[in-house]
This record gives structure tokens, C-alpha cells and sequence, in this order.
């Protein structure tokens, strides 16, 4: 009872002073998600599910400070790709510096204008799949999410636009709390890539819900802030339907701590999930893969690619899960966790999970942790590469893989990019 | 060209001395052959001399162009112009044939003070010299040695080798594992860069390559040291009375 009354505790204190509902139909389902997270409470790091992630900074009332990160003039992820921008200001939807919200095929509204609407589409879709992802699991943050969120972007695309949506989340206070919740729909046949980059907030909670309808396809792509005292904890609820494609990628550099969950289900048969991130972390840095992806539908694919490059202490976790369900025949899942640990005080915790009660399945999952191949760093000096490029090289090479799980080149390019010059930054 | 002296080498590890007292004097445009039984010391040298981590010198030098290569990185030995192709060529999954050999090229260049070759010069570059070893394009873009068989290996060290340009090879039983076009190949490939500024220095346990590539010196290697000097015909007398007599004779 000590334990529950102590996870009650801190929803309540997380809870107090808060004023819930932002009108319209919002109010019901924000009381519902309340509600739900209410018999939860939140997190506490006794949890069979936090074993690897102390969730207490996630959970505090107040976020611990974080220093802005300079980036000292650098590009911003994905510059050089013409995309919508919206942009997000320590959480808040800042209209002037984004693009107007318009791009044939896909209508976009802020929540608030969302809630205000009656009969919006959103509210079909809102806290709708967060709720179905807290079985067998419970994920309080998520609900927290939805219970709290007064910011976020509905996107509803039904034709091809012709460039990606780009969220773009800015950090201007080293004590910002931001909670973002957006839904993101794609009509049967539609086609959406979408954008993330940037801290946010000193402490981040965002929630990210997609319904891929049948046929559709939706790239994600995102790199987390590198703020190197920056907290976040992320959810993507996917639910996939008959023949459509959902691929996400995550680069994560830098960061206190990190916790991206994926909960994705195919629902519909032949559909195809792809969830894959790059990790490179150095020093005071704890980031953690959880993903449960749910085969339902037959024929479907799933593959998780996750790999972290970890160095002077930093800790990496995995913990994935495969469940297919009874009658999700000729299910194709695949997944591999694997790190590089650049030092002996870095860490590697994985997880991976089968649970399958089909017979006709091909399941595979690996997972691996290892220091830097010396017979292939000595071949590549013998050949005239200087030991720092060579490691350089190596570790790319040990990353492409998950790399690889980026359609778009030129998307796939800014990410390569982004690795080399942190790899330079964080020679050996 | 490569000039070794009264080199001694044991295992970093243990106490096992490999090289007790080699010498080793090589001349520009000279090819050397290195022959002797198993455990002679043969791939040791080889190793040492790049700069292979695990030995350790206790006595001698090595010096290329005058230079001391045993105080060199291996990546400083490759830029003043050493070259190694490895016996057991190394499988780098997730770096491409082509980055690694324009990462190489650029590298040396780079040390030697001297510009780096353009994108465009560098495809043009490897297509000309990949066509001779008949290396296709879809090999250039596989990752390094990944899936390779074992000719296609050896095939893409000559390649390395042809774009590298160095001034001294050492070729460690670059024939084993060929079958007989393999071996033609493959010497056809070192026969193409063997000039007037070019020395090599042929490992083998058969007078067969030796046929293909014909050295102006053979040396005989047994327990750590060269034991018999001469010329081509001194392989010849290994293939047909094996190592026996000839060692028999020396002690």
C-alpha cells in the first residue's frame, strides 16, 4: 500500500493548483484520461516497467533546471529540406514563426482550436489509442499527457503533400515544463512525412497519436535536443491499418535523460511498422528505447532497429517487445538492440521480448554490446586512415543499420551529418 | 628502399620471441620474395611492420626511405608509402568499398601535405583500376570485404594497392586461397605497378606465384631470421626438396 499511496502522491502533488479542461469536447475526454491514470498514479522507480529508469525527475513536480545548449550557430536539423514549419516556443505553438497552416492535402489545428470545435475529427482520435496502449502496460505519462495538454498540432492529411510537416520545438528557459500532445491521421491512400527536432522544454512530455489508414504511409523522422541536462519522456501510439506503412526514426545526442516509448499496433492485414533510433551518448546521459509493438493482422512486418553509441559512463536501455496475437499468421518481426560501448563505465540494459501465439510466425531478436572491432580499426590505419576517422567510421558503420531505416536520402543524409559532426565534437 | 636491421620481436602478450635478428635490405624497384615454413616469422614481419598492435620490439630498426617505421602510427607508415596486403583480408560491415578507399586515398594525401582528389577523379580513378581486376561496380559498392569470396578479396587489396600507390608492398600469401585464373589476375594486377620507384616484398610458401611474379631476390626464412639468400632459382629448389635439406644445410 506504501507504494501505491506513494505513486498517488505524487499525481496529486503533480495535479495540484492545475486547472484541467480547455472547453468543448476536450473536457470529457480530459476528465476520462484523469480518470484513468487516477488508479495508476505515477511512476515510481520500484515499477517493473522503470527497472533500468528512475522516472523521479519525470515525475517531480517541478523539472530540474536545464542550461540551453549553444549550438554556436549551427544549422538546425533539416535546414536544407523544404518542409511547413511549426514551431513551438518552450512548448507553446508560436504562429508567427511558423509557416501558415496551410499545405494541399492535410488540414492542421492547434488543439485548443481543435477542442473548440464541435464534431472535430480530433476528438475521435485524442487520448483514443493512449488509452488502448495503457493494457497490458500502464504508461501513466501518457495519460498524464492527455489529461494536461493544452498544446499540440491535429493533423489531418488526406491527399500527398507535396513537402513534410516540420515541428520545429525551441528552448528559451532553462526551467520550461512543456507537455505536447499531438494527433496525426492519415485518410486510406494518404502519404505524410513529418519532421521533429529540438529540446522543447528543460523537461519534456509528448505525446504523438497515429492512425495510418489502410494503405497509407507515414515517415517520422526526429532528433531530440542535444541540451545536455534536457529530460524527456515521449509516447508514439500507432495504430496501422490494411497495407499501410508507418516508419519512425529517432536520432538521440546528448540529453539527461531520455525515455522514447513506441506502442504500435497492426491492425489491418499486410501492414508494415518500422521503429528504429541512433543513440549517441557521452557522460551524464541515460536514454531509453521501450517499444511494444502488437501483431494483430496477418502478414504483417514489424522491425525495431535500435542502436547506442555510449561513452565516460552513459547508460543505454532497451526493452522491446514483440506480442502477436492468436490468428496473426505469416507475421514478419524482427528486432535487434545492440550498443557500442566506447569505454568500460558505460552501460547497456536490454530487454527483448517474445510473446507469440500464432504458428505460422517468423519472430527473430538479437541483442549485442561490444567495444570497437581492433582487427578493422587496424586494417583501416594500415590503409592510411588516422585512428580518430577510423573510429569515426566505425561507429557510423555500426549505426547505419538503423540509418538505413530512413527512406528519404536527403533526410538520411542531414542525420549522417548530425552524427559526424557530434562524433567530431566527442573524440576519443 | 626498406632497410631492416638485426630485428628482434616477441609477442606483447608472452614470452614467445618470433624474430630474432632479421635483415633485410631492399632496393628501389626490387621484388623480394620471403619463403620458409610454418612459423618461420613470416606474417610477423609483415605485421610489425605496418604497425600491428600485440608485438613488441625488443632490438632493431626498419627504416623506409630512411624513415624509422617502428616509431611510426600504422595510418603515418601508409602515408610515407607502406602497404600491406593482408593474408586475411577484414570485413568492415557498414562502411562501402568506395568510402573507405576514397577515405584512404584522401587520408594519405592529406598527411603528405597534398591536395585531396576530387569526387569526380576519384569514381573515374577506381573504375579505371577496378576494370583491370575485373572488379564490378556492384562489388565497389558493397561494404568492405562483407560477402567478398576469397579471390574477390585479394582481388580488392590489389585494388587498394593500385589506388594507394605506394612505394614499398608487402604481400603476405596474397596466393592462398586463389585458384589458378585467381592467381593471374591478381599478379597480372601487381605486375602492372611494378616500376623503377616501386619495391615489393612477396610472402609465400610457393614457388607458383613466383612464377607469375618473378622476384630478383628469394629469401629463405626459418626460426626468426633469414637463413639463405639468392635468386629465382633458390624457389625453385624449395618446390622440388622441400625445406628440409636446405635448412639441414645452413645449421
Amino acid at each position: 500500500m506504501g507504494l501505491l499511496q506513494a505513486k498517488s502522491d505524487a499525481l496529486a502533488a503533480r495535479l495540484a493548483g492545475r486547472t484541467l479542461g480547455q472547453g468543448g469536447w476536450l473536457v470529457a475526454v480530459q476528465a476520462a484520461a484523469l480518470d484513468r491514470l487516477r488508479p495508476m498514479g505515477l511512476p515510481g522507480k520500484r515499477d517493473e516497467y522503470w527497472r533500468y529508469t528512475d522516472p523521479t525527475s519525470l515525475t517531480a513536480v517541478e523539472p530540474p533546471k536545464a542550461d540551453l545548449f549553444d549550438t554556436k550557430g549551427e544549422a538546425r536539423p533539416f535546414s536544407a529540406i523544404d518542409r511547413l514549419k511549426l514551431v513551438f516556443v518552450d512548448g507553446v505553438f508560436d504562429s508567427v514563426q511558423s509557416d501558415p497552416l496551410a499545405l494541399d492535402g492535410v488540414e492542421i489545428t492547434p488543439l485548443a482550436d481543435a477542442a473548440g470545435t464541435e464534431g472535430h475529427w480530433a476528438a475521435g482520435l485524442y487520448g483514443m489509442l493512449e488509452a488502448c496502449g495503457q493494457s497490458p502496460v500502464e504508461r501513466p505519462l501518457a495519460a498524464l499527457n492527455t489529461a494536461l495538454a493544452t498544446q499540440g498540432m491535429m493533423i489531418r492529411v488526406t491527399g500527398r503533400p507535396s513537402k513534410p510537416i516540420s515541428m520545429i520545438y525551441l528552448c528559451t528557459s532553462d526551467t520550461s515544463d512543456a507537455i505536447l500532445h499531438h494527433c496525426v491521421k492519415l485518410a486510406p491512400g494518404a502519404e505524410l512525412t513529418l519532421l521533429e527536432n529540438g529540446p522543447a522544454a528543460a523537461r519534456l512530455n509528448k505525446v504523438l497519436e497515429v492512425d495510418v489508414g489502410e494503405g497509407a504511409r507515414l515517415h517520422h523522422v526526429r532528433t531530440q535536443g542535444r541540451d545536455h541536462q534536457r529530460r524527456a519522456a515521449t509516447h508514439i501510439f500507432g495504430s496501422i491499418a490494411a497495407g499501410a506503412l508507418f516508419k519512425s526514426f529517432t536520432l538521440t545526442a546528448n540529453g539527461r535523460l531520455t525515455r522514447n516509448e513506441a506502442v504500435l499496433e497492426l491492425l489491418g492485414d499486410d501492414a508494415v511498422a518500422h521503429v528504429a533510433g541512433a543513440t549517441v551518448g557521452d557522460g551524464e546521459f541515460h536514454h531509453d528505447d521501450t517499444v511494444f509493438i502488437t501483431h494483430a493482422g496477418q502478414r504483417c512486418e514489424s522491425r525495431q532497429v535500435f542502436k547506442k553509441v555510449l561513452k565516460n559512463g552513459a547508460v543505454g536501455v532497451f526493452q522491446g517487445k514483440i506480442l502477436v496475437k492468436p490468428g496473426a499468421q505469416k507475421t514478419d518481426g524482427y528486432q535487434i538492440s545492440q550498443s557500442l560501448l566506447l569505454d568500460e563505465d558505460s552501460q547497456f540494459l536490454a530487454k527483448p521480448e517474445l510473446e507469440i501465439y500464432a504458428d505460422d510466425v517468423k519472430c527473430s531478436h538479437g541483442s549485442t554490446s561490444g567495444a570497437i572491432d581492433e582487427t578493422a580499426l587496424y586494417y583501416l590505419r594500415s590503409r592510411g586512415v588516422p585512428l580518430k576517422a577510423a573510429q569515426s567510421l566505425l561507429v557510423l558503420a555500426f549505426l547505419a543499420e538503423a540509418i538505413d531505416e530512413i527512406e528519404d536520402e536527403a533526410i538520411a543524409d542531414d542525420i549522417r551529418d548530425r552524427l559526424e559532426g557530434w562524433l567530431q565534437r566527442h573524440e576519443h | 628502399m626498406l632497410e631492416i636491421k638485426n630485428l628482434h620481436v616477441k609477442l606483447a602478450e608472452e614470452d614467445k620471441v618470433i624474430l630474432r635478428g632479421l635483415n633485410l635490405t631492399i632496393g628501389a624497384g626490387e621484388v623480394h620474395a620471403i619463403m620458409g615454413p610454418n612459423g618461420s616469422g613470416k606474417s610477423t614481419l609483415s605485421y610489425v611492420l605496418s604497425g600491428r598492435d600485440g608485438y613488441e620490439v625488443t632490438e632493431g630498426s626498419a627504416k623506409l626511405l630512411g624513415q624509422e617505421l617502428l616509431d611510426m602510427e600504422p595510418e603515418a607508415r601508409a602515408a610515407a608509402g607502406l602497404f600491406l596486403a593482408f593474408q586475411y583480408p577484414v570485413e568492415i560491415p557498414g562502411v562501402g568499398n568506395m568510402t573507405f578507399l576514397r577515405t584512404a586515398l584522401n587520408s594519405q594525401r592529406k598527411a603528405r601535405g597534398e591536395e585531396e582528389v576530387s569526387a569526380g577523379d576519384f569514381l573515374k580513378l577506381v573504375r579505371e583500376k577496378a576494370k583491370a581486376l575485373k572488379i564490378d561496380a556492384e562489388m565497389l559498392k558493397r561494404p568492405v570485404n562483407v560477402g567478398f569470396s576469397g579471390g574477390e578479396k585479394k582481388r580488392n587489396e590489389i585494388l587498394q594497392m593500385a589506388m594507394l600507390e605506394p612505394k614499398m608492398c608487402i604481400l603476405d600469401e596474397t596466393d592462398s586461397g586463389l585458384d589458378v585464373d585467381a592467381m593471374k589476375l591478381v599478379s597480372d594486377g601487381v605486375n602492372a605497378l611494378r616500376d623503377a620507384g616501386r619495391s615489393f616484398l612477396v610472402i609465400t610458401h610457393y614457388q607458383r606465384l613466383l612464377d607469375h611474379i618473378k622476384p630478383d631476390v628469394v629469401h629463405i626464412m626459418a626460426a626468426g631470421r633469414i637463413v639463405k639468400t639468392g635468386g629465382p632459382e633458390l624457389a625453385l629448389e624449395v618446390e622440388h626438396n622441400g625445406y628440409a635439406d636446405l635448412l639441414a644445410e645452413v645449421q
